[in-house]
């Protein structure tokens, strides 16, 4: 009888604190954002280290107050790289009343998500959300397509590869295009052919090819057909398993050729290369984990490598650590986490990053630009990149106030 | 001539990695009727497995464990899973092993994780063998090569020369009639699955290195291992064997063949305009629509000849 006694008080006890915790959270509910991104299929790594990265960055912006007293809260949803399914994402957030919604790869995804959303919105004046992007980077998507709850932190295709082809050495004269066939693989074609014709008219564009998005799995064809056409160096903005793939026998086929690429460093792409990659892969980046050693800034470096211990494997999203000082920054601002709100505070908000750099949400086309880096994948590196013993060597960063291009973006406002 | 020489032994190498995985699969198929989906789930636990003991023991003996444990795997599927749903008929098999791909992919996903695994070419093969138009041919393609020629020769010999091989042929096309003979069908169901997803797993081994080792590698390579399966035809595993080498070169020189329909038609004095309607549709290059091709051909065979290529009986 005791024995069941003690239980029963223990029961109500446990209920009574549960309660207690419910009625707290209560108070403070969290600021929901809802990420989708492909977490199962081909390109699940890239969505993972994504994640990971996510939750890192979440966790120590809540460590530092979160905004309004109010904790961030990150929830995932697989978009299985595929529109249909983010959709899907949109829909659940969008029934949580969930503010905002993070998407990372893929621009046809994107389009598809900005179009829903602007329907959605204008539709549901009373239960908005805001698209962040944080790495749909096709140029249509802050031109043509641009919508007013759009927020694409990434510098776009046209930025890139400007950055790109500066970057390339006067004794370039001939180059290979190689896209994924699908928005954003074809805004890089395009952009590459202008912004070549542009800055590098010496240069003869020896080959141009679209291969279908992640369905290729051996790519020595085209890299013997890359070597018969003379080029010197590949463009290529591949992600995932297209463009690991594609470097890997490439170096392997122990061709003279140099990469100029946009995403070598995300998972996956440094085991592929492997150490003969050394000094021929560059990728046009974000960030990298030796850029903070080489600024002497030990905060920042600090801040990489306590995911690094933690996670095995390295920092590279450091723009994710932005966006979320960015969406504070706005929070508080506008004393609201109404997203009409929040986006006309983000609209030309400007800071400085955890680097120090100056970075901007642009009003016109809400494009964000910060500083990027052309890494090189090179040994002697003070941070290697996933066990390889060699890391992405920041050559040059360019400034955000060098990679202000025009836009197109004729931005409709809703009324505050 | 350049490209065609090093298309034409990529293709070779594609298509004797593709024949390792796709004959076990034909014998599987033949013989029980049944399309093991999870029979590229096999190719990437050879990788996986292969990777862990590299680890330990070092390449070479995990290629001799690696494939063994996945025909150990295989042969407790067979006799514990696939046995007892065989009784439903073949659709409950065939969702009993769509089901197990799914889980071997999560189970994969979690032990080993999401990230591919660092498993590589082994440093003694590591060096390139011969040089052919300023083109390195690597030492592990021809490795690979001559590992799955060795296997084509060792199955055929096997399935020719020996008793076993007899039965297993013999219950390839007539199963109901080797079971009226007294033989043991089930027993010899079990050793055909064993050795096909041993080989299977034998080509994870070698191509899980050549290609990369994540969980999305078996379902990358899945499909075009049934379009193999099903256009070399029930039975044959010389159907098979021509089947694995023309996938491979079809998808190795539809890369280099830079021509479109549009093309083909100026050949005969047709120009198509960019006002022409079907303007878009001709004017996509080979190399465009070349991951396509196998499934093309797939549609067209069970179109035109439903039983494949060597097939000695009906799908």
């Amino acid at each position: 009888m005791g024995i069941k006694l003690r239980a029963v008080l223990a029961a109500f006890g446990m209920a009574a604190a549960v309660t207690a915790m419910s009625v707290q959270a209560q108070t403070k509910p969290t600021i929901k954002l809802i990420y989708t991104d492909p977490l199962s299929g081909p390109f699940a790594q890239v969505g993972d280290a994504n994640l990971k990265q996510w939750q890192y960055v979440i966790s120590y912006i809540n460590a530092t107050g979160g905004a309004l007293g109010r904790k961030f809260e990150l929830i995932p949803f697989d978009s299985k790289t595929q529109p249909a399914e983010a959709l899907l994402a949109l829909k659940a957030a969008t029934d949580q009343n969930a503010p905002f919604l993070v998407h990372c790869s893929g621009s046809n995804i994107a389009a598809a998500l900005i179009e829903a959303v602007d329907k959605h919105n204008a539709r549901n004046p009373e239960n908005r959300i805001l698209y962040i992007n944080c790495g749909a980077v096709a140029t249509e998507l802050t031109n043509e397509k641009c919508s007013f709850w759009h927020f694409r932190f990434d510098i776009n295709v046209a930025q890139k590869v400007e950055v790109m082809v500066r970057a390339l050495p006067k004794d370039i004269k001939k180059v290979y295009l190689l896209n994924q066939d699908y928005l954003f693989g074809q805004s890089v074609q395009r952009d590459a052919k202008i912004f070549l014709q542009k800055l590098r008219p010496d240069i003869q564009i020896v080959g141009d090819e679209l291969i279908p998005l992640g369905k290729v799995k051996d790519f020595s064809p085209y890299v013997t057909k890359i070597k018969a056409a003379g080029a010197q160096a590949l463009i290529s903005g591949n992600w995932g398993p297209d463009i690991n793939l594609l470097v890997k026998a490439g170096i392997e086929s122990g061709s003279d050729l140099r990469y100029y690429t946009m995403y070598t460093h995300l998972a996956g792409g440094p085991t592929a290369m492997g150490p003969a990659a050394d000094g021929k892969v560059l990728s046009v980046m974000p960030f990298t984990e030796n850029l903070a050693p080489q600024l002497k800034n030990e905060t920042a470096e600090r801040f990489t490598k306590t995911f690094r211990d933690a996670n095995k494997f390295e920092f590279t999203s450091a723009t994710f650590r932005t966006i979320l000082e960015y969406l504070q920054a706005a929070i508080t601002k506008a004393n609201s986490v109404d997203p009409v709100k929040i986006a006309y505070a983000l609209e030309g908000l400007s800071q400085k990053d955890f680097l120090g750099y100056d970075t901007v949400m642009r009003k016109d086309d809400h494009q964000f630009i910060s500083e990027y880096i052309v890494g090189n994948f090179a040994k002697g590196v003070k941070y290697d990149a996933e066990g390889t013993g060699l890391g992405w060597r920041p050559d040059t960063v360019i400034l955000a106030k060098d990679l202000m291009q025009p836009t197109t973006c004729k931005m409709k406002r809703p009324a505050k | 001539m350049e490209v065609f020489f090093v298309s034409l032994l990529n293709g070779l190498v594609y298509g004797m990695l593709l024949f390792m995985l796709a004959s076990g699969l034909t014998l599987i198929f033949s013989m029980m009727g049944v399309l093991n989906f999870a029979h590229a789930s096999a190719y990437m636990l050879g990788a996986y497995f292969a990777y862990t003991l590299s680890l330990y023991v070092g390449f070479w003996w995990a290629l001799l464990f690696a494939p063994v444990l996945c025909g150990l795997f295989g042969a407790g599927i067979e006799m514990y899973g696939l046995r007892r749903v065989h009784k439903n008929g073949h659709v409950a098999e065939l969702l009993f092993t769509f089901g197990l791909a799914l889980i071997i992919e999560k189970c994969v996903q979690m032990t080993w994780g999401l990230l591919p695994v660092p498993y590589r070419i082994p440093p003694t093969l590591d060096f390139a063998l011969f040089d052919i138009y300023g083109t390195q041919f690597h030492a592990y393609r021809v490795f690979m090569l001559v590992i799955s020629a060795a296997m084509f020769a060792a199955i055929w010999l096997a399935l020719t020369r020996t008793r076993v091989g007899l039965i297993i042929q013999a219950s390839l096309t007539h199963p109901e009639m080797v079971r009226s003979l007294g033989h043991d069908v089930p027993k010899v169901f079990t050793l055909v699955f064993a050795s096909g997803t041993a080989l299977a797993g034998l080509a994870g081994v070698i191509g899980g290195n050549y290609h990369t080792t994540d969980p999305a590698m078996a379902f990358t390579m899945g499909p075009i291992v049934f379009v193999v399966v099903v256009f070399g035809g029930l039975g044959s595993l010389l159907g098979c064997f021509i089947a694995s080498l023309l996938m491979g070169l079809l998808q190795t020189f539809a890369v280099v063949l830079d021509y479109s329909t549009a093309d083909l038609l100026k050949q005969f004095g047709m120009v198509v305009s960019s006002t022409h309607p079907m303007a878009e549709l001709l004017n996509v290059p080979i190399p465009r629509i070349g991951a396509l091709l196998p499934y093309i051909l797939l549609v067209l065979i069970l179109f035109f000849r439903p039983r494949g290529l060597m097939g000695t009986r009906d799908t």
